[in-house]
């Protein structure tokens, strides 16, 4: 009776936020994807999506997104398995978290230098004898420091798997005669693939969304799904197409979610990281 | 725990130095007295005196702080009533549906929260500015508040409300003395991330900041884009302590309630 009445009470500002920011904007987002910059009702934004421009731009996000997410797995998977063999593991894994706490605009300034024409990494490949590259404004550099930004969201939920490991399972696997690489392959990667998929959506799908770096990096050279909506909608001022894209990254959004939803047993719980 | 090998030890030593290396690159030049991030010149501190004769500047950082505080304050509030919302729901089903819901922004692309958000004020009329930066800034820090909340709640024993409620506690000193002490340190998580997630947002409030108001993030690319300026190199030297006080002080709340280190947005 009590808690019946403590509900009534306490649900209405969260409902009233859910109904507000939660499901009008995607309604909205809905809506605007059927007008044109005259304000007619119309399909003419899907049917420009499909067009060849659009598509390109869509095909080339998800290479993007997908090298990206690829490249940091690779370097993220080894750093979290060698953290939790360290001593103070939660230290090391705080130490690795900090620089994800750095204003993101600041990180990705640091790099404009950074790769720059006068810049050290210039400096030290025409010291290795190979001569000043343009670095800044490439595709290398774009997915480089993406890589570099979202490495930390990668480590953590494998670490969390990892960590949560039965220790005996990999004993007990060495025990039975099984080699490294044969423990690793059947028993630790099977166990923690559920950090794994945590880790892809929370990379994957920003990925496809990024739009500062492609601007402050890749020089307006690559343009992602992110890239296009903040284009149609701050530049162009055309919000109907920038919904229609919307829509589709939404919907892009939910089959990623999908595909990379964890089973409920699995080892990993982690906190989500944006 | 076996020790590591001298292969892993320096497979982590690069990952770290390539983790902190444009930090201290950006902190190293502010004290440059050149014009850019390649000479160092000279030692100087006056791209420090520069950032705080700004006037401007200083009234950004003051908007960034203000936004932030107050966002994680009212998101703060919002989320427990949330939690607490979710925690009293007998319904499994309306349960698992509410906190799907609840989880759609934190999944959600940046840009799309930006231009439905966008939308949304021009709709309903508010004006871009000061309200609109902090109300999405609120809106999209709930979510966070409730998931730090949330476990705490059912961890919670329910004997402790009956108990109160049979020794003659009011509905208000259950709450008050009861719900709210246990669930303590998950609304200070909660709390702390609303604020960095305020602090560290670029893209929503890129789309919903009118011309006159501006926040760092948003100061920040523009400086960008026009090139390099020390002045940012100092402000991130700045920031750069702050950041770390800040995670050394989440660590510490962290460290008493065991919370899972949930990560910042990018």
């Amino acid at each position: 009776m009590n808690k019946s009445r403590l509900r009534s009470i306490y649900s209405i500002p969260y409902t009233a936020w859910i109904l507000l920011f939660v499901l009008a904007p995607i309604a909205l987002i809905v809506y605007y994807s059927f007008f044109d910059l005259a304000g007619n009702f119309t399909l003419a934004n899907y049917r420009n999506f499909f067009t060849s421009v659009y598509l390109k731009l869509t095909i080339s996000s998800f290479w993007y997104a997908f090298l990206i997410t690829f490249f940091s797995l690779l370097i993220a998977y080894p750093t979290a398995y060698l953290l939790t063999k360290t001593k103070h593991k939660h230290l090391w894994l705080l130490l690795i978290i900090i620089p994800s706490w750095i204003n993101l605009l600041l990180k990705t300034y640091a790099f404009i230098g950074l790769m720059g024409l006068y810049g050290p990494l210039n400096a030290f490949l025409e010291a290795v004898g190979i001569g000043k590259q343009q670095i800044l404004f490439t595709d290398f550099s774009f997915v480089f420091v993406s890589v570099y930004i979202f490495i930390p969201f990668m480590i953590l939920p494998i670490f969390n798997a990892l960590d949560k490991l039965n220790p005996a399972l990999i004993d007990a696997s060495r025990d039975l005669g099984a080699d490294s690489w044969t423990t690793f392959r059947r028993v630790i990667w099977p166990l923690t693939t559920n950090g794994v998929k945590s880790g892809i959506q929370v990379v994957f799908i920003p990925a496809l969304s990024l739009f500062m770096i492609t601007r402050l990096i890749a020089g307006n050279k690559i343009i992602t799904l992110g890239t296009a909506i903040e284009q149609q909608f701050l530049v162009t001022q055309n919000w109907g197409m920038g919904s229609t894209i919307a829509v589709f990254l939404i919907v892009f959004m939910f089959i990623i979610m999908l595909v990379t939803k964890g089973k409920e047993k699995g080892a990993s719980d982690n906190g989500k990281a944006r | 725990m076996e020790r590591l090998g001298k292969l892993p030890k320096l497979y982590l030593t690069i990952v770290f130095i390539i983790l902190y290396a444009p930090i201290f690159y950006l902190i190293f030049y502010s004290f440059n007295s050149g014009g850019g991030m390649s000479n160092f010149e000279e030692f100087t501190w006056e791209h420090y005196a520069a950032v705080f004769e700004d006037k401007r500047l200083i009234i950004i950082v003051l908007n960034t702080i203000i936004i932030a505080l107050l966002s994680a304050l009212l998101s703060t509030t919002i989320g427990v009533i949330g939690a607490l919302a979710i925690y009293f729901m007998r319904n499994k089903k309306m349960r698992n549906a509410v906190l799907s819901l609840n989880n759609i922004l934190m999944v959600s692309p940046d840009v799309i929260i930006g231009a439905s958000f966008l939308i949304l004020f021009t709709m309903i009329g508010v004006k871009l500015g000061f309200a609109s930066v902090l109300i999405s800034h609120i809106a999209f820090s709930i979510p966070i508040v409730v998931i730090m909340v949330l476990p705490k709640l059912s961890e919670m024993n329910t004997s402790l409300i009956d108990a109160a409620l049979d020794l003659g506690a009011s509905r208000k000193d259950v709450m008050t003395r009861v719900i709210l002490p246990f669930i303590k340190p998950g609304i200070f998580a909660g709390f702390f991330l609303a604020l960095t997630y305020s602090l560290d947002d670029f893209a929503v409030t890129f789309f919903v900041t009118g011309n006159g108001f501006s926040t760092l993030s948003v100061e920040i690319y523009s400086m960008a884009r026009t090139g390099i300026s020390l002045t940012i190199n100092a402000l991130s030297g700045l920031i750069f302590i702050v950041t770390v006080a800040l995670v050394i002080g989440y660590y510490a709340i962290n460290r008493k309630t065991k919370m899972p280190l949930a990560g910042v947005k990018k």
